[in-house]
């Protein structure tokens, strides 16, 4: 297998990154991770991979991003408080492919949340489409979170996966 | 004289076994409350099932769920698994999802198309309307097993434009009549098609550590709205919180007999086709408005489509476990006294424009499901209730808000838009399933 070491760890870098940024509530500057154009997503039927013209848990674009972050912020909303506390562990990265500009990766993401009294835990797939930037290294183009029980009941997840 | 009933239960709990014992639900439901007990007491919860869920027209699909010969979803009424599915001829079918030998289930995937129902563990096989029509080595049985006596058990099946019920009891009323004054409410819902066929395309499907009938009331409380979701408000534009200020505007619950009730809280969205042309287009909706005219809509259907992506402005709560619900249908499963399970099912215009449909799903996903930036604050709520709860058990929970403004109408019983009507409705028909 001929494997790119050096852009798999730059990969690597950068999503372990943005996965500090989220357990640690630094929405802004993940914010700025992002294209303009690009999309949040987080299915519920892993087969159905047409999401515009689906219905997933989030579909989010840059003005739903910037509303969910201001959500997460203000203080209103009262999911959010208290607060849940996580930690997530990223791993299991390869790329999937490189080419036209698009770096295409896969990665295993398993997250625990603490909030209230209970301990919930949150497995997923992880597809990242991340363009190459000069400043941050990436930006991501697409993000799609398929948690391993998307299609099972959830209870309410008031952070960003 | 309550306070007196509430010992007697405790102390019959303390001496002996108390499942023979009758409780009293018609003390335990007055005319401004409901005793605490019900959302947490499990003998209740057991006879609830038996005597409501058990006993009167359970919705368990759209038509649109099922939409060809062999399309069929699984569902649970109350806390049993049941198969509904359409069959060649196009009728519905509700079966028990049990196989008549061994009772395994005979599907457990959530929807899909089938020729049949086969059972996994010995190879029983059922026709889409469940007859049994094959046994594997049936020689072993000689002539002890007459196919005819073992079809799936067949439900009621009875359909109101579009939506599908069933019941267990073959001698209740009527679907058509157990609805009465809702049925003008299900047509004007079913409006927001915009002239195409509803359909339901998905659904977000939720949990909460509750009793279900908290999710009940809730359906028809806008007194919460402001506080509950005011995250949500604030995440859209000016206008559309204007719209869902609804305290300002001259909207009203009522009871609509059966249990049902119609919360109306935007009056100009009630008839989606009143006075397309007279009224502006909401902001929010004008760059949709502009895509539908490039792609050559006549005004008058952009207006009919933009109007309907929006969704109606009432919710429609159908006792006991269905809702219309602006944009959408709420379902509600009870799973034990202390969880219910929700689905928010997607609605959308099947053949409608692409871009519209889009619309409607990114509206769904702004408030519902578990990551929607209005169901989990709503679950919240109803969490804590059933948490608060545990607190004071000679307690009632309140529901007189509104009472003095009630007035009588031909339908039944109107108040404002806050007021506790509905839910007055829905535990008025609890106490009369309950006692029966």
């Amino acid at each position: 297998m001929n494997m790119n070491l050096q852009l798999l760890n730059e990969v690597t870098a950068f999503i372990w990154a943005e996965a500090d940024m989220l357990d640690h509530s630094e929405y802004r500057e993940w914010l700025n991770l992002w294209n303009e154009k690009g999309v949040y997503i987080i299915p519920i039927d892993p087969n159905l991979t047409d999401y515009e013209n689906n219905l997933n848990y989030a579909y989010d674009d840059n003005h739903m991003r910037t509303l969910r972050v201001e959500r997460l912020e203000n203080g209103e909303a009262i999911s959010t408080a208290p607060k849940a506390n996580t930690v997530r562990s990223v791993s299991r990265v390869r790329l999937v492919q490189d080419q036209d500009d698009e770096i295409v990766l896969r990665c295993a993401q398993n997250l625990r949340e603490f909030r209230k009294e209970n301990l919930k835990h949150y497995t997923a797939d992880i597809t990242y489409h991340l363009t190459r930037d000069a400043t941050t290294g990436f930006k991501i183009n697409r993000k799609i979170i398929n948690l391993v029980n998307s299609t099972d009941t959830l209870a309410g997840i008031s952070y960003i996966l | 004289m309550t306070q007196d009933i509430f010992k007697r239960t405790i102390d019959m709990n303390s001496i002996i076994p108390t499942h023979n014992i009758g409780i009293d639900y018609d003390a335990l439901v007055q005319s401004d409350r409901a005793h605490t007990s019900l959302y947490k007491d499990e003998r209740i919860f057991d006879e609830e099932m038996e005597k409501i869920f058990y006993s009167t027209w359970v919705w368990v699909a759209h038509a649109s769920e099922i939409p060809e010969g062999g399309s069929y979803k699984t569902i649970n009424i109350g806390k049993q698994p049941v198969v509904v599915v359409r069959d060649r001829k196009k009728k519905v079918h509700v079966l028990l999802n049990r196989c008549r030998h061994r009772a395994a289930t005979v599907c457990e995937h959530k929807k899909g198309k089938t020729n049949s129902f086969v059972c996994p563990y010995h190879g029983w096989s059922y026709a889409l309307d469940g007859s049994l029509r094959g046994v594997p080595s049936p020689e072993s049985y000689g002539d002890c097993l007459d196919k005819s006596e073992l079809p799936l058990v067949s439900l009621r099946v009875e359909e109101y434009n579009g939506m599908i019920f069933a019941s267990f009891k073959e001698d209740i009323q009527p679907l058509e009549e157990f609805l009465g004054p809702a049925k003008k409410w299900i047509d004007l819902f079913m409006k927001q098609g915009a002239g195409y066929p509803i359909k339901v395309l998905g659904e977000h499907r939720f949990r909460f550590p509750g009793n279900w009938k908290i999710q009940l009331e809730n359906t028809t409380d806008a007194y919460h709205f402001p506080l509950v979701h005011k995250s949500f408000l604030s995440s859209v534009d000016e206008k559309t919180e204007e719209l869902f200020n609804f305290e300002n505007q001259p909207g009203f619950v009522e009871d609509l007999g059966n249990g049902h009730s119609v919360m109306v809280m935007i009056p100009e969205l009630v008839d989606l086709d009143e006075e397309l042309m007279e009224r502006p287009i909401q902001e929010r909706f004008e760059d949709l408005a502009q895509a539908l005219r490039d792609e050559g809509h006549e005004e008058l259907e952009v207006r009919r489509i933009v109007r309907a992506v929006g969704g109606s402005g009432f919710n429609l709560n159908l006792f006991p476990n269905i809702a219309c619900s602006m944009a959408f249908f709420r379902v509600l499963q009870p799973i034990s006294v202390a969880e219910t399970e929700i689905h928010h099912s997607v609605i959308t215009m099947d053949g409608g424009p692409q871009i519209a449909n889009q619309y409607r799903l990114r509206l769904h996903e702004h408030f519902q499901g578990p990551f929607g930036f209005g169901t989990p604050d709503d679950s919240e709520a109803w969490e804590r209730v059933q948490h608060g709860a545990n607190a004071g058990n000679d307690l009632w929970i309140m529901l007189n808000r509104g009472l003095p403004g009630e007035v009588k109408t031909e339908d039944g019983l109107k108040s404002d838009v806050s007021a506790e009507t509905g839910m007055r409705a829905a535990y008025q028909q609890w106490k009369k399933m309950m006692t029966a």
